[in-house]
């Protein structure tokens, strides 16, 4: 006796849902969670139209077709576009880039591919050559942010989504738990960050099961490309993964959460520019500058370990030490000869 | 007696299955004693005799690593009973890793 949606009950249920438990046959559940994703995005006014929007789509398909659905739907009148970083990392990215290439065809929106190699003069493989594969995930994880922020500037929007979810955002939680970082525990849970004004980012996603994304992309036969990344099984992040995927099997409220909010009176550090890129920091460098002059000065740990310590026994960096290209300095695509400095400052 | 079963990796399981996304695979209608074969068989099965390396990213215990999803004929399995789903002749069953990306 197959199991009815309970929504339309005449269909056969084929997914429960972890947030309610609730049994549901396809189509249903298309509604409910295109439904809830639409509502996570007016309820909390993510956008305005007229917003050009660059969506984060690396890994998140199902983002790309969301978000492609929705503003066709409920006319947000948004400008989209795709975004991609290509981390250099051989068998990985590389394969993930051609389905990003096909849904670029498939959804007709423009894409635009910013890679590391090109941003900081190191691709993943480099970089995992030289520092191993202990801290190599930070390397990418810093990267990648400030890549996407860049890509944003290119393409001249104003605002970047990613396909950041209920259990990703869980993970970040712990993580930051664990490491002490306060600044980054109330940060991480806020479903849209403004950084120093420059971009909004914000997650569409925050309230959707990773499960719920999975089974979307997997029943409407998305082009839907994930792997383990090569590089990642030590990573941090896949412990606390780990971790909280075996409480969701115990209770899956588990991960869903709402917000930390940090008493006023605590002191939490205050978020400026970095001074050799433009980039937002609450130090006086970047973490991105600091891990990359520690990869061109040959100190791999110049960025993971006591920098100051390292400072003190290499001294400063030497002035012809190769160095990422100042925000301020960034071209917008296609507008080639005009000056964008000015566009630049403006955005800060 | 033997059932037919056609099974999937994706989502990276693959990875642990020599790259093959799809397989179908004959296994006994009775693994455990005279009992019918359950999910719960088909996955001590699975990794004895199909899994290539790794086996604690595909089971744990005597179920598969949570993060695993899993479909039975398209539909989740928590729908189907989970382990003590009863394997019918020409089932198809999906597993998707979700544990990726650092």
């Amino acid at each position: 006796m197959p199991r009815l949606c309970v929504v339309c009950k005449e269909e056969r249920a084929s997914v429960k849902r972890p947030k309610t438990g609730e049994q549901l046959c396809r189509n249903c559940f298309y509604h409910v969670f295109e439904i809830e994703v639409h509502c996570t995005i007016t309820d909390n006014k993510l956008f305005k139209s007229g917003d050009r929007v660059a969506i984060a789509a690396s890994g998140g398909k199902v983002l790309a077709h969301i978000m492609k659905t929705l503003n066709d739907r409920y006319n947000y009148g948004l400008d989209l576009f795709l975004l991609s970083v290509d981390e250099g990392i051989t068998g990985y990215r590389d394969d993930s880039l051609e389905t990003v290439k096909r849904n670029q065809q498939q959804y007709n929106l423009p894409l635009k591919i910013v890679s590391y190699g090109e941003l900081y003069g190191w691709t993943m493989d480099e970089i995992v050559k030289e520092v191993g594969l202990k801290n190599n995930c930070t390397f990418c994880g810093v990267f990648r942010r400030q890549a996407l922020d860049r890509g944003a500037v290119m393409l001249n929007t104003d605002h970047i989504v990613t396909g950041h979810n209920a259990d990703d955002i869980a993970e970040t939680v712990l993580m930051n738990i664990l490491r002490g970082d306060i600044a980054r525990l109330e940060r991480c849970t806020e479903i849209c960050t403004t950084g120093d004004g420059r971009i909004r980012r914000s997650k569409p996603f925050k309230y959707a099961y990773e499960k719920e994304i999975v089974m979307y992309a997997y029943f409407k036969k998305l082009d839907y490309f994930s792997t383990e990344c090569v590089y990642s099984p030590n990573s941090y992040r896949g412990h606390a993964r780990t971790f909280l995927k075996d409480l969701e099997a115990i209770r899956p409220s588990a991960i869903i959460g709402e917000a930390f909010q940090i008493k006023q009176e605590v002191k939490l550090p205050t978020q400026g520019v970095c001074s050799r890129c433009g980039y937002m920091s609450s130090n006086e460098l970047c973490k991105a500058c600091v891990l990359l002059e520690g990869l061109n000065r040959g100190l791999p740990r110049l960025g993971i370990g006591k920098t100051n310590r390292l400072r003190k026994i290499h001294g400063e960096m030497p002035e012809n030490t190769a160095t990422m290209l100042h925000f301020s300095q960034l071209q917008i695509d296609g507008e080639n000869g005009k000056s964008e400095s000015d566009e630049g400052k403006k955005r800060r | 007696m033997s059932l037919k079963v056609s099974l999937s990796f994706n989502g990276g399981m693959e990875l642990l299955f020599n790259n093959v996304k799809q397989k179908t695979v004959e296994i006994p209608a009775s693994i455990n004693n005279s009992n019918p074969t359950t999910m719960k068989d088909l996955i001590r099965w699975i990794r004895d005799n199909l899994l290539k390396e790794r086996p604690e990213l595909f089971v744990s215990g005597e179920t598969v690593r949570p993060g695993i999803l899993v479909l039975i004929n398209d539909a989740d399995w928590e729908l189907e009973g989970e382990l003590k789903y009863e394997i019918k002749d020409a089932d198809d069953i999906v597993f998707i890793s979700t544990l990726h990306g650092g």
